[in-house]
């Protein structure tokens, strides 16, 4: 029984184009064969069951295909008829057991009829559809075998090789004796009538040079690898990409099929040609060894050169989208326990300042000095040159916040509620502003006025000359998100520990307020009109900062409390699932991550085309901001939740083991 | 006879000063003066709100015209568009919402129709419930989700009711949604949308059509594509059962960039080059629409021609 289901999704869409059956059941065709029924319709006409009369006391059955010839000009008319009687005077004298007899040939004005051995059998589209589950292993291997036999004998025939050219499920039939047939040669392409209106669905199974007017035996191996892998993964790539074979790596979707069978079938279906098993005689042999076990296990060399030759779309960097399961190429981390660099070089800090305590702010560079709150209640600042001690402060309370600079002197908040005004010079208190409650936020200062939150639940807005309060904004929970702010259009962005994020104007009013599902603690970025910020939902936002709606959402494994860096329409945000991330900042689509051992609750600096930024494995790392490659880590004695600061080529950053760094880039 | 219309006259001048009066005080009452604050002693600078205090005349933010045709060789119109603007001015904002659609339906007996239609009020029912309907109310939770997913959910709800509503018949759909100055640009087939400026044009959907995918693998020049005999076949498409991957992008506009939403019946006959030069000397984007269609049909018009265009102008 031929079947012409396959031309369903591309024929029944463009019904305009279809044909349609023309003759009748009982209708007879040069008094010789009586239409019993149709078969199948296809885009140039219809297959009839019919009965042989010259035979009238048995009941011999033979198929005819129809072949409608539209091709309006006549001299065209006549050369796809030539060309169609060529073809199959060619086919008529061929003898496999798996080619179909051509018993005669009907010309007729404008239809041309081939009369063939009728098969009584399923094809393979039918096996398929009518399989719950996977086709199993050996039976497809069996099949291939097969189809690899009859497809040798076609293309070593003389003096030119046959092309079968339209080799998928559907046009291979499994007989009563469980053998395959090859049906609806090529043969009638020329009866395709000219596309008209838009069509859904492709072949799927033609190889890419057939689209350029190319029809070699290398295309019938191709479409047989695609056939395989339709067979075996169930996946029908008529209504996937084009030539997206390497996006589906067969075991990937079926597991049970063994690795060599799956390389051999890559190899079949690889881009180029010349990169494909040279004859189906070479395939033959590649599969026989499997069902032998006699197959080259699957090494990686193998493995690599089939990946190489199935993967078209990425030429530069092809093991990238490898379509088999290998070990992935991982950017290698030196193992050096220590200090290390790619290439032996080490990283050697130009100073180590020692602390009492923790460090876990960002330490501020402002002129000379580095200032730095550490958890000891003391703020320390140093020269940036040598790291030699200048002043310290000691407040009531331990410092989680970072330091902020404005003229000469610095502003930091500490955990006894107080914000401090310092001179950046001696470390002279200028004033004290309270609220009630720790302030572990790093203030913001815009227009004269020194932004912050505090755990009593408010933000603050305070004069930077009198250290007196201009108003104060009242969230649900204690704010520790760093403020941002668009002076333009006086706006402060902050977010708090319930999850509410607030976009506040200059007078203190409510702009808008979006909801994550756990605490913001992070600080804001914004770019591209869209607030971006990581939430301990595990998620990062990009959200529209007129309204707050969310254009964006990817989430990450764990919760995300570090701070994003914006560089070239990327944010880099660090999670605790122990990744650094690079996003597409339009998009919120994931361009790269860096594994750490640890989490990564650090904020990242942004500086000369590297991410600088600290991990809970206790190291500071330097990752290309372009592709996420490794340039080189340090290893302090404690996590590192401090974020950096990186000014003229030199990294400062603090550590858990109450250790300041400066690092060269 | 003539004191009784000066009687007439005066009381209606006293109306209109009354009116004039309670306009006053009425405005009065809704603003009072706020007390002093005791602990606003260093006040920020006054808030820039608004456009400014001058009065605007009454443009709005986004500019739409569209225009469409059957063509030459086709007796039905297999395309549709939609457009949607939202725009609320006042004290308190909404932010502007726009949703513009283009869908070219296929498939024989009238099914092509269906499905663009049905796939056209599908995503714009989604859009607008989950994003405009959600802006005006009240009482909405702020339980929303990402634009990008709605636009992406809006395709693929649309798939499933072409799928349900036309059975065979399938549909590709563009759609953009505007939301203040981001653009959200969801789509599947090969319907097209692009951006210009005044320095140029990008077209910023990627056709799902087999010539397009052999170009990018190098199989194909685009002069190729363009008269390749399967130029027509799609490999993605609105309707065509589950599992439906939808292409979503987003951009910034900026004031001046204009949208353009298109039908291949469009972009198959005007090249990129024309159809730049057609919006940069038309007058105005009605303008623009109706020159570019005229262009499609003088190259022959062999299939339905949709042009939608949206200028943002804040």
């Amino acid at each position: 029984m031929t079947d012409f289901r396959t031309r369903q999704i591309t024929s029944a869409l463009s019904s305009g184009q279809q044909v349609g059956a023309t003759l009748r059941a009982s209708s007879v065709l040069q008094d010789r064969y009586a239409v019993i029924g149709i078969l199948g319709v296809g885009g140039m006409g219809a297959v009839y069951k019919a009965r042989d009369l010259r035979f009238p006391n048995v009941t011999k059955l033979v198929a005819v295909k129809e072949m409608i010839n539209l091709a309006p000009d006549p001299s065209l008319r006549q050369m796809i008829i030539r060309n169609f009687e060529r073809e199959a005077n060619l086919l008529a004298t061929v003898n496999h057991p798996s080619i179909p007899k051509i018993y005669d040939l009907i010309n007729r004005e404008d239809r041309s009829y081939l009369v063939m051995e009728y098969i009584e059998g399923k094809d393979l589209e039918a096996v398929l559809n009518d399989t719950p589950g996977f086709l199993p292993e050996p039976q497809v291997l069996t099949w291939a075998i097969q189809l690899c036999d009859v497809l040798t004998y076609i293309h070593s025939h003389e003096p030119e090789p046959i092309v079968f050219r339209d080799m998928k499920p559907s046009n291979v039939m499994i007989d009563q004796h469980e053998n395959v047939r090859l049906i609806d040669f090529g043969i009638a392409k020329g009866f395709q009538s000219g596309q008209k209106g838009t069509m859904i669905g492709t072949e799927g199974y033609s190889p890419p040079e057939q689209y350029r007017g190319e029809a070699g035996p290398a295309g019938d191996i191709y479409a047989l690898g695609a056939t395989l892998h339709h067979l075996l993964t169930k996946r029908d790539p008529r209504i996937e990409p084009p030539f997206s074979f390497s996006d589906r790596p067969i075991r990937k979707l079926n597991p049970a099929v063994t690795p060599e069978f799956e390389i051999a079938i890559n190899t079949s279906l690889a881009y180029s040609p010349t990169d494909r098993f040279q004859s189906a005689k070479l395939m033959k042999e590649a599969l026989l060894a499997i069902r032998h076990g006699t197959a080259r296990p699957a090494t990686p060399d193998v493995v690599q050169r089939t990946a190489l030759l199935t993967n078209p779309l990425s030429p530069g960097d092809r093991p990238a989208a490898m379509p088999i399961a290998m070990p992935t190429p991982i950017a290698v981390a030196p193992e050096d326990k220590s200090v290390s660099a790619p290439g032996g070089a080490s990283i050697v800090p130009l100073w180590v300042f020692k602390c009492e305590d923790e460090m876990r702010g960002q330490p501020l560079v402002a002129g000379k000095h580095i200032h730095v709150g550490v958890y000891d209640n003391n703020v320390y600042t140093v020269t940036r040159a040598e790291g030699k001690f200048v002043w310290k402060y000691a407040a009531q309370g331990g410092f989680a916040a970072s330091p902020v600079a404005e003229g000469q002197n610095i502003y930091i908040g500490s955990e006894d509620g107080k914000l401090y005004a310092l001179t950046g010079e001696s470390g002279r208190l200028i004033w004290t502003y309270e609220t009630s409650g720790p302030i572990r936020c790093t203030a913001r200062i815009s227009q004269g006025h020194i932004f912050f939150g505090s755990d009593d639940s408010h933000l603050h807005a305070v004069n930077l000359q009198s250290g007196r309060r201009a108003w104060r904004f009242e969230a649900v929970a204690p704010i520790r998100s760093r403020p941002a702010i668009v002076e333009k259009d006086s706006r402060v962005y902050f977010g708090c520990e319930a999850g509410e994020f607030y976009a506040v104007d200059f007078s203190s009013s409510l702009k808008w307020r979006f909801r994550a599902k756990r605490a913001i603690t992070a600080s804001p970025a914004l770019t591209e009109g869209l607030v971006i910020v990581g939430s301990s939902d595990c998620s990062v936002y990009g959200l529209e900062a007129n309204s707050g709606w969310a254009v964006w959402k990817t989430r990450t494994n764990k919760p995300v409390v570090s701070s994003p860096a914006i560089s070239d329409k990327a944010a880099y945000v660090g999670s605790a699932d122990g990744n650094m991330y690079a996003f597409d900042v339009r998009s919120g689509r994931v361009l790269w991550k860096f594994e750490t051992g640890d989490q990564v609750a650090s904020s990242p600096a942004v500086y000369k085309g590297a991410i600088y930024f600290g991990s809970v494995d206790g190291y500071v790392y330097c990752v290309e901001a372009a592709t996420g490659k490794l340039r080189w880590k340090f290893k302090t004695d404690g996590p590192v939740i401090s974020s950096p600061s990186v000014v003229d080529d030199a990294v400062y950053i603090g550590s858990a083991d109450r250790n300041l760094y400066a690092l060269p880039i | 006879m003539a004191r009784e219309r000066l009687q007439s006259q005066q009381f209606r001048i006293i109306i209109v000063f009354d009116f004039i009066k309670r306009f006053f005080i009425t405005r009065a009452k809704t603003k009072p003066i706020p007390p002093p604050d005791p602990a606003a002693t260093a006040p920020l600078p006054s808030p820039i709100e608004g456009r400014g205090k001058d009065v605007v005349a009454g443009a709005l933010p986004l500019k739409v015209a569209h225009a469409q045709s059957v063509g030459r060789l086709r007796d039905h119109n297999e395309d549709v568009l939609l457009t949607m603007t939202g725009t609320f001015e006042g004290d308190e904002r909404i932010p502007t919402v726009g949703i513009y659609i283009v869908a070219d339906g296929m498939g024989g007996h009238n099914l092509g129709e269906r499905a663009s239609a049905v796939a056209a009020r599908s995503v714009a029912h989604k859009i607008t419930g989950k994003v405009y309907m959600s802006l005006l109310d009240e009482d909405a939770s702020d339980d929303r989700a990402p634009l990008q997913d709605l636009v992406a959910e809006a395709l693929t709800g649309a798939n499933q009711a072409v799928g349900k509503a036309v059975g065979e018949g399938g549909t590709t759909g563009t759609v953009a949604l505007i939301f203040n100055d981001q653009l959200i640009v969801g789509h599947v087939g090969d319907s097209r949308a692009y951006i210009i400026t005044n320095t140029g044009l990008e077209q910023i959907t990627r056709d799902h059509s087999l010539v397009q995918r052999l170009q990018e693998l190098g199989q194909l020049t685009p002069q190729e594509a363009a008269v390749h005999p399967q130029r027509n076949v799609l490999y993605r498409a609105i309707g065509q059962g589950d599992g439906l991957e939808v292409d979503v992008n987003m951009y910034r506009l900026v004031p001046g960039m204009k949208i353009l939403l298109c039908s291949d019946g469009l972009w198959g006959l005007v090249n990129d080059k024309l159809i730049l030069d057609i919006v940069w000397k038309s007058a105005n984007l009605q303008e623009a629409c109706n020159r570019l269609v005229e262009a499609a049909n003088i190259a022959g018009g062999p299939d339905n021609i949709t042009a939608l265009m949206v200028e943002y102008s804040p």
